[in-house]
């Protein structure tokens, strides 16, 4: 079994007459090499599925038994979270975390697609070859520099918008612009080099036939870009507003500093709490049922990422679909 | 055959992963639990009791045994502190330290299940009858605003006010017409735990924003002209401004004489009754000139 295995393995990717080559040199030695080889592959690969598995079993293992002691309808639909008197619904959390991340996807969205058009279809080679390794850099940054950049620049920025439109309004609370509007533009920037550069390389696989007919056809290019290209792509686009989203929701470090972190209902000039933020500000000082709340809102944070990567798996799966047709209708 | 027998030892491999992680868990929390669950002194070498004459430095050579506390987290610094020197100086004794709050730390210390419990707060009554509390420490907290703001001093009642959503506009309390920013710790913090337990009574607090680490509150109060904020006096820098409070600056001094009211006690409560020769030798240490320093050095204010 085991040796038409080995067989199949070389024989991809070599033409008859090579394996036949390879065959006829595969002394006991090379055979033995070849099969440790194998082995250490296997390993590898198994350590990453072992990984995945230790920590789903680990997050529900440690997670669960909150939800069970605080009930899962209260502890999900909950509104207050207060663990100093042993409230702990994570409803404002959750809408926190899915607000901010949807409000960082309506600002990033369009300006990380035009970026990418901009790159991808309409920019001189001079120009592109400036911004393109500039963005690349923008998403090797890490995210506790956006925090600080956020707290220092971003915040006071919020606050004096704060000012301005609730100046006659005793009845807010000012938040010194630690609040989801704040949280919302660092995230944003944060998403924009991951939506950029897969939208761009989705842009580049769009087969030039298409702008070509179309500007055969009598289109204007800025025609082209938006009724043919983009729609093209739009697979592609797709999926970096997914990985876009599993960013944002998962990301602490950067908002930690500008959000407030005061468990309130999501509103844009709130003091607001991600789950994100929630475990990592109090998990040094928890105990007891607190600490495993948090774990619990590490397991549904878990969920969410879990639900968001099967997300991207059905539009890139989708999308590889379109892309072979495209091919075969580009190669007719 | 092969390809089978690899699946096998990598599952063996997982197993035994999974498993060495959840012993090491296990085996953790086990050693904490019987520090806890010890009864106080484990060994004691005899010869100590009988060379312990007079010359403390022939003692101090022969104490060992394990010391075991639990109790208050805003005393962690501290205590971690104080306990390095104290391991170094007596060899062979081993303190285990627990941080599950200043409640448990009191009750354990009381049921004896620990040598001494650490509190960051007063002996309430019935807790005193049976523990002897020493303080090792006091904590002033600072009440910090932006060095724009124009008032200097606050009272009590006005913070609880302020710290409540009563009072959202400096106005109020005579400053400039500012909203108020209300920063503060994040729950479980213990100077959080320790400024409401003083200030705020039985109101609820009401924050803008709630900050991980004292820095953090010291760098969002230097940054926001409305804001008011706490942290422990040892952490006030040039770049915010403290306030009096009931007209009492927060000053080292202030604290030590117990003018300036927002401080805490940093406690060791011990069985009054309690003969243990290490708990002595500790409290000793802790109120000797090298153990305040110690305590001076991580930020609190030294009782002597």
């Amino acid at each position: 079994m085991a040796k038409t295995n080995d067989a199949a393995v070389i024989a991809v990717g070599v033409t008859d007459n090579h394996k036949s080559a390879i065959r006829s040199k595969k002394t006991g030695l090379t055979n033995l090499s070849e099969r440790i080889m194998k082995y250490i592959f296997t390993v590898c690969g198994i350590t990453a599925v072992a990984c995945v598995l230790m920590i789903t079993i680990y997050m529900i293992i440690s997670g669960a038994p909150a939800i069970g002691k605080i009930g899962i309808i209260d502890f999900l639909f909950g509104d207050t979270w207060y663990a100093k008197k042993e409230q702990f619904g994570i409803l404002p959390l959750i809408l926190t975390s899915f607000f901010g991340t949807f409000g960082a996807i309506v600002l990033g969205v369009p300006i990380g697609l035009l970026t990418a058009v901009f790159l991808s279809e309409l920019a001189p080679k001079a120009v592109r070859n400036f911004v393109k390794p500039a963005v690349e850099l923008l998403a090797g940054i890490p995210s506790v520099i956006y925090g600080l950049l956020g707290a220092n620049l971003v915040k006071p920025l919020m606050y004096r918008i704060e000012e301005i439109i609730y100046a006659n309004d005793p009845g807010h609370q000012f938040t010194g612009g630690a609040n989801l509007a704040s949280a919302i533009v660092v995230l944003a920037i944060m998403i924009l080099p991951t939506i950029i550069n897969i939208s761009e390389n989705a842009l580049n696989s769009v087969p030039n036939d298409y702008r070509e007919a179309s500007c055969g056809l009598g289109a204007t290019k800025i025609q082209t870009i938006f009724k043919v290209v983009i729609p093209a792509a739009k697979s592609g686009i797709a999926s970096g507003v997914v990985l876009g989203v599993g960013r944002a929701i998962g990301e602490a470090m950067a908002i930690i500093l500008v959000a407030g972190n005061s468990a309130n209902m999501p509103e844009l000039f709130s003091s607001v709490k991600f789950l994100t933020t929630g475990v990592v500000a109090e998990f040094p000082y928890s105990s007891g049922l607190h600490r495993e709340a948090l774990f619990a809102v590490g397991l549904v944070l878990f969920v969410f990422i879990m639900i968001i990567n099967l997300i991207l798996n059905g539009t890139l799966k989708k999308g590889g679909k379109k892309e072979k047709t495209a091919k075969r209708a580009g190669k007719a | 055959m092969n390809k089978k027998l690899i699946t096998i030892l990598a599952g063996v491999a997982v197993a035994a992963m999974a498993t060495g992680c959840s012993n090491e868990a296990t085996s953790s929390t086990a050693s904490e639990q019987s520090s806890t669950g010890n009864p106080s002194v484990t060994e004691e070498s005899k010869a100590s009791e009988v060379s312990s004459t007079g010359e403390e430095s022939v003692v101090t050579e022969e104490l060992s045994g394990t010391l075991s506390m639990n109790g208050s987290t805003s005393m962690e610094k501290v205590i971690k502190a104080v306990n390095g020197a104290f391991m170094e100086k007596y060899k062979d004794v081993t303190v285990n330290l627990n941080l599950t709050g200043s409640g448990t730390g009191i009750q354990e210390a009381s049921e004896g299940k620990c040598d001494i419990g650490n509190s960051s707060r007063k002996l309430k009554d019935e807790e005193a009858e049976k523990l002897e509390a020493t303080v090792v420490g006091l904590d002033g907290i600072a009440l910090v605003v932006n060095p724009v703001n124009k008032l200097e001093d606050i009272t009590i009642e006005d913070l609880a006010k302020v710290y409540s959503g009563e009072i959202t506009n400096w106005k109020d309390l005579g400053g400039d017409d500012k909203a108020i920013v209300v920063i503060g710790r994040e729950d479980g913090s213990g100077t959080r735990d320790g400024f409401e337990s003083i200030v705020m009574g039985d109101k609820e607090p009401q924050y803008a924003q709630e900050l991980e680490s004292t820095g953090s509150v010291i760098n969002a109060v230097a940054t926001t002209d409305g804001a008011i904020g706490y942290a422990s006096l040892a952490n006030v820098d040039e770049t915010v401004k403290a306030l009096k409070v009931d007209g009492v600056e927060a000053t080292e001094e202030n604290v030590k004489s117990g003018a300036y009211a927002v401080q805490r006690p940093f406690i060791c409560a011990t069985l009054k009754d309690s003969d243990n020769k290490l708990v002595k030798a500790y409290l000793d240490f802790i109120l000797s000139d090298e153990g305040q320093a110690l305590v001076a050095a991580q930020g609190a204010v030294p009782v002597k």
